[in-house]
């Protein structure tokens, strides 16, 4: 099967960086799944997001990406993310807890409540 | 001389006093440059794929807009300069302002009005006390920067950008979702036409040497040149037809101020790995010119502390010589 050259990088570390078959992301104008020689594509992602990533060995990796955009030129696909988490360094709880309380009648509580559930997709707990 | 002898006593302890407390800054700058030079290291990547995939970007969109367009008629020049919050780091400031003196020497011979950003009190400082004005300034985190620290100062940047030097920055509208909400601080202020960033480059723990750049609008020569070698070996098809996720005028809007957040924060981890190198050097000079001074001044003592004790027993000798030529007579 063919692969592709995934890097996920953060503004502070290199967060993810392998070789995949395939990747999900939901860019603002709706998701998207990229497989290897899909055509290049610059895409801005949600301002928080599940990104999942198939590597070629190894189980599905997820994590929640912020602020992020993706480039993709044919061979390698990069994500640029503001900040990103895997989904097992995700204090679970911690997010859901802030999902909980977040108060969505302001633009600052739904963008809270927007960051807690892609938490929790990336961690696999929340609804998909 | 008893006099003497205390006050080299004195000025012994002193230095000694100084030593000590010059030996803790440095241990402390030691242990912050590797941790600065650590995220120095670890924020490359993020600066790097996002020059690469700009440059493409803007190969492929054939756009002009405002960030990739240098303006024709420049009025105003944003000049950012970044400055530690504390002294005690030798010549690391003194050579960053004379570079931003120079700078802004320039664009006005050039006929631009430079408009002056800071982050740092020792910059601040410094302008202020020549009376020149200082639009916006930044301090507190000159050590050890956040990227929320580089957001802040780089919206500011970025919403003066965005209006140009004709405009004058104000709020958001109603029903508006601008990529950039100017700060309160920065409404009714006028924007800028151009942005120079003045900082100190780290290179190695030994050389650490300040930059003058342009970085808005942003030259795709300089992005070529930037990475040159790592996007060689990716086959070099950069002609590729891009698709743009919104449209490219969108994603360049996006695009904009999380490029100058990228500039601006890998500026300032630059610089605060350089602050703490040029500290660890200046404190390690002081230490040793403590404790030189130390082994002089100990040898002083002693010397006069031998007289004293020379001087006393020849007065003995003296005396004892004195009686015992009174007793025999």
């Amino acid at each position: 099967m063919a692969e592709m050259q995934v890097d996920l990088v953060a503004v502070e570390r290199q967060v993810w960086s392998g070789t995949a078959e395939f990747v999900f992301a939901r860019t603002s104008v709706g998701e998207i799944g990229i497989l290897p020689r899909h055509e290049p594509l610059i895409a801005q992602l949600t301002e928080a997001g599940m990104v999942r990533i198939d590597p070629t060995d190894g189980e599905s990796v997820r994590a929640a990406v912020f602020g992020g955009f993706l480039s993709m030129d044919g061979e390698k696909l990069t994500i640029l993310a503001e900040e990103a988490e895997l989904g097992d360094e995700i204090d679970v709880s911690a997010a859901q807890q802030a999902r909980d309380s977040a108060n969505e009648d302001d633009a600052e509580g739904r963008a809270a409540k927007a960051r807690a559930e892609a938490r929790l997709a990336a961690a696999g707990q929340g609804s998909e | 001389m008893p006099a003497q002898l205390r006050v080299l006593r004195r000025r012994i302890r002193s230095s000694r006093n100084i030593a000590q407390i010059t030996k803790a800054q440095e241990t402390v700058a030691m242990s912050r440059i590797s941790k600065a030079q650590a995220r120095v290291e670890n924020s490359r990547p993020y600066v790097r794929e996002f020059t690469n995939v700009l440059a493409q970007a803007a190969k492929a969109a054939a756009t002009d807009h405002p960030l990739l367009v240098a303006r024709e008629n420049v009025s105003r020049v944003g000049v950012l300069v970044i400055t530690s919050d504390r002294g005690l780091a030798g010549g690391y400031n003194a050579n960053t302002l004379r570079l931003a003196n120079h700078r802004l020497t320039e664009l006005a011979d050039a006929g631009h009005e430079p408009v002056l950003f800071v982050v740092g009190r020792k910059g601040r400082d410094f302008f202020r006390f020549r009376g020149r004005e200082v639009v916006q300034s930044w301090t507190g985190f000159s050590e050890q920067p956040a990227y929320e620290n580089a957001v802040e100062v780089a919206d500011s940047l970025a919403s003066a950008f965005l209006v140009g030097g004709e405009g004058t920055i104000e709020g958001p509208e109603e029903d508006e979702d601008p990529p950039v909400i100017a700060p309160e601080e920065m409404r009714g202020l006028n924007g800028v036409d151009e942005i120079h960033i003045v900082f100190t480059a780290f290179e190695t723990m030994l050389s650490q040497t300040p930059e003058a750049r342009q970085i808005a609008p942003l030259s795709l020569e300089e992005l070529d040149s930037g990475d040159s070698d790592d996007s060689s070996d990716e086959g070099g098809d950069s002609e590729a037809e891009y698709d743009f996720e919104p449209d490219a005028e969108q994603l360049f809007d996006v695009l904009l101020p999380k490029y100058l957040r990228t500039r601006v924060f890998a500026a300032m981890l630059d610089a605060a790995a350089s602050e703490s190198a040029a500290r660890r050097r200046a404190m390690k000079a002081a230490t040793d010119n403590a404790n030189e001074l130390i082994d002089n001044l100990t040898r002083e003592a002693n010397q006069a502390r031998q007289a004293q004790i020379t001087q006393e027993i020849s007065e003995i000798v003296g005396g004892a010589d004195a009686l015992a030529s009174q007793g025999s007579d």
